[in-house]
């Protein structure tokens, strides 16, 4: 864990990146630290699936439905997310600026034999290079940002004309620093403590205006809940806590 | 979805072993019978042409088909089992062979008896003009899925499993051609005495009844009037099954010895002895098919999942054939199985993984097991010769014709469409 790039003029915060590259060898652990984000994938996947074969006439049900489309994942840790869009035939870009989650996410695509292509770089660099995609995300990504509007600023740039993006987050309400810090990181250890900082957390308003300053317009969004009793998540009116966001650049 | 959707990917790829090679496939499905080419047909129709899915069976031989084609056995297909095969376009292929039973009638009865009291009738459509359940012929059932398989796309091979090692990626079967097989789903639809399930080292309870069911097809002068009769004898039930065009299915339960000593019977004295329980109702009789007697078991296997591997129909489950559940629950397990897999292979997850597999365990292991339970108290109070059993069983059964509610119930659960009921039982696509 010594080798930690510096990100000069980026949102990406030093501090953040040591926290999640500790646990490179725990991303695919089905049981293990991050079990609550793998029961969280199937629906975040369905979410991304289904807006995108909305927005490019797909149809959900093909197991190639993202065929052809070139889909960006900000922040994509060990690949949980990358690797699944992929199988469904997107042409996947994974980044992340820790190296170890990257070499983890490598690893890992390279035993399931699914091809993504991975990097070590920031989003910013991205934009820099005039990368442009059909599908951007950034997922349970932005409450770990020093600068939320700049981020979404230099994300929505790399999304091409009549393009998606797509947002996971968790909201700054008094129920979320309950639930989601005070209950997930504490009581029920169901993520790692100081995965998250209340003062970060997004609000769904902060999140819209974020992204109206990047040029797209909000087409949905959504609240996430646990229910103990079925043992999973689903979606919901209440956003309180967690929830997705979906916006897209006009053509 | 192809697995290894890389630039290198290929189907078939060098395994570790340098004699031979690998071939990949998504689902591989170790027996061709009922619920095997049931579940490949749905999944390739589902999924498409990107997803791989290959049964293979011995039987699929020129020897073994013939061998099909001489299968005496029928199946009562319950409505929601229909459902599914006409969502799968398999009914179609046989609708013609196959009979509504339009009323069935239960007596508990001695062998002497000259009036066998009626106590129990299921006149019932599950749904206005849906009858309760269809006699189909084996054979044709098969042939029809046979059909459905290749015109779908299936992938069938004459082979057996030989080995079977699991990994977190893919498992491993080897065949007894030689040929090694990785797919991320291995299904174990061998039968009751399935070699996959032993290779994976799941254990199964399991008793064999003290009787065995002799099974023939008979003609008869009059027309049965889609009526399945049940008779209750001593020895176990005696059921009279309609087949189209005259004919019923005979599933006759006997001690086994007894059964063993019937079934090898001249043709003359099989015919007297087959004559005294059939009762007169449909005039003459003549017996127009094979005969055989086939063993009676219950088995259920301690988990229908494992590693890389989930289990449907009788090498996850054999019940009594006393409630005609046999196949049905097999199909319920195909239409569990078929959606969980679907669901994970839209999503871009892995179909073999642990959560996909342990949500179709828990979806059909407590309906199995409660099913079997059921089927095999029913035995034990019907086969009972004493009389205060009998008093129980006229009165208990007795109770539940006169309550309309409860009797509906009963025929909406021998249905197959109580509970949380997979997309396929509900004639829904996946």
């Amino acid at each position: 864990m010594g080798l930690k790039p510096k990100w000069a003029g980026s949102t990406v915060d030093d501090r953040e990146i040591a926290q999640f590259s500790a646990r490179a060898a725990d991303w695919w652990d089905e049981s293990g630290p991050l079990r609550m984000l793998h029961r969280l994938n199937p629906l975040r996947i369905a979410y991304i699936r289904d807006h995108a074969a909305a927005l490019f006439g797909r149809d959900p049900r093909r197991v190639d439905c993202l065929a052809g489309l070139r889909l960006l994942d900000i922040g994509c840790g060990g690949g949980i997310l990358s690797e699944p869009l992929a199988r469904l035939g997107a042409a996947v870009v994974g980044i992340d600026p820790g190296a170890d989650a990257i070499a983890a996410a490598r690893a890992h695509a390279a035993l399931s034999g699914v091809a993504v292509d991975y990097r070590i770089t920031t989003v910013e660099e991205m934009a820099d290079a005039s990368e442009r995609f059909d599908i951007v995300l950034a997922m349970e990504v932005v409450e770990h940002v020093t600068d939320l509007d700049l981020f979404i600023h230099r994300a929505a740039a790399t999304v091409k004309p009549g393009g998606l993006m797509i947002a996971a987050t968790i909201n700054r309400t008094l129920k979320s620093f309950a639930l989601a810090i005070v209950a997930a990181e504490y009581v029920l250890g169901w993520v790692p403590r100081g995965t998250h900082r209340w003062d970060r957390l997004v609000t769904p308003d902060e999140l819209e205006r974020a992204f109206e300053g990047g040029g797209l317009e909000t087409i949905d969004g959504v609240g996430v809940v646990f229910d103990p009793f079925a043992g999973a998540w689903r979606r919901s009116d209440d956003m309180d806590v967690n929830y997705m966001m979906a916006a897209r650049r006009p053509a | 979805m192809r697995p290894g959707n890389g630039p290198d990917s290929e189907l078939t790829v060098s395994g570790m072993d340098s004699r031979h090679d690998t071939r990949r496939v998504d689902v591989l499905i170790v027996g061709a019978g009922l619920p095997g080419l049931a579940l490949a047909v749905a999944l390739k129709q589902a999924l498409g042409t990107s997803f791989d899915v290959m049964a293979v069976d011995p039987a699929l031989t020129p020897e073994g088909r013939a061998r099909r084609r001489r299968d005496p056995r029928a199946l009562a297909i319950v409505a929601a089992a229909r459902r599914l095969l006409e969502t799968i376009g398999v009914w179609e292929r046989f609708a013609e062979n196959a009979q509504p039973i339009l009323d069935m009638v239960v007596t508990d009865s001695r062998l002497t008896d000259t009036v066998r009291p009626v106590f129990l009738t299921f006149a019932g459509d599950v749904e206005p003009g849906e009858p309760f359940a269809h006699m189909v012929e084996n054979r044709d059932l098969l042939a029809a899925l046979n059909a459905q398989a290749e015109a779908a796309g299936v992938v069938l091979r004459a082979d057996s499993v030989a080995g079977f090692e699991p990994g977190p990626f893919w498992a491993t079967a080897s065949l007894a051609s030689g040929l090694r097989m990785a797919a991320r789903v291995v299904v174990a639809a061998d039968g009751a005495h399935s070699r996959l399930r032993e290779l994976a080292g799941i254990d199964v309870v399991a008793w064999t009844y003290p009787q065995s069911a002799i099974v023939t097809t008979v003609a008869h002068e009059r027309d049965h009037g889609g009526r399945a009769i049940e008779h209750f004898l001593p020895a176990g039930p005696f059921a009279i099954l309609p087949l189209t065009g005259r004919r019923s299915s005979i599933v006759w339960t006997e001690d086994a010895a007894e059964a063993v000593r019937i079934a090898a019977l001249p043709e003359a004295e099989f015919h007297a002895e087959l004559e005294r329980r059939f009762g007169l109702e449909l005039g003459d009789i003549s017996v127009v098919g094979p005969r055989q007697a086939y063993p009676l078991r219950f088995s259920l296997a301690r988990r229908f999942v494992g590693e890389r591997l989930a289990l449907v129909g009788d090498a996850a489950h054999v019940i009594h054939p006393i409630a005609g559940q046999g196949l049905n629950m097999g199909l319920r397990d195909v239409a569990a199985l078929a959606e969980t897999i679907a669901e994970a292979a839209r999503l871009g997850l892995d179909p073999g993984g642990r959560e996909a597999l342990a949500r179709y365990q828990r979806w059909r292991r407590f309906d199995t097991a409660t099913m079997g339970a059921v089927t095999d108290g029913l035995n034990r109070l019907f086969s009972n010769r004493s009389a205060a059993l009998k008093l129980v069983r006229d009165f208990g059964l007795g109770v539940v014709d006169r309550l309309p509610a409860l009797k509906a119930l009963f025929i909406r659960e021998a249905a197959g469409l109580v509970g949380e009921v997979p997309r396929l039982l509900r004639g829904e696509p996946l």
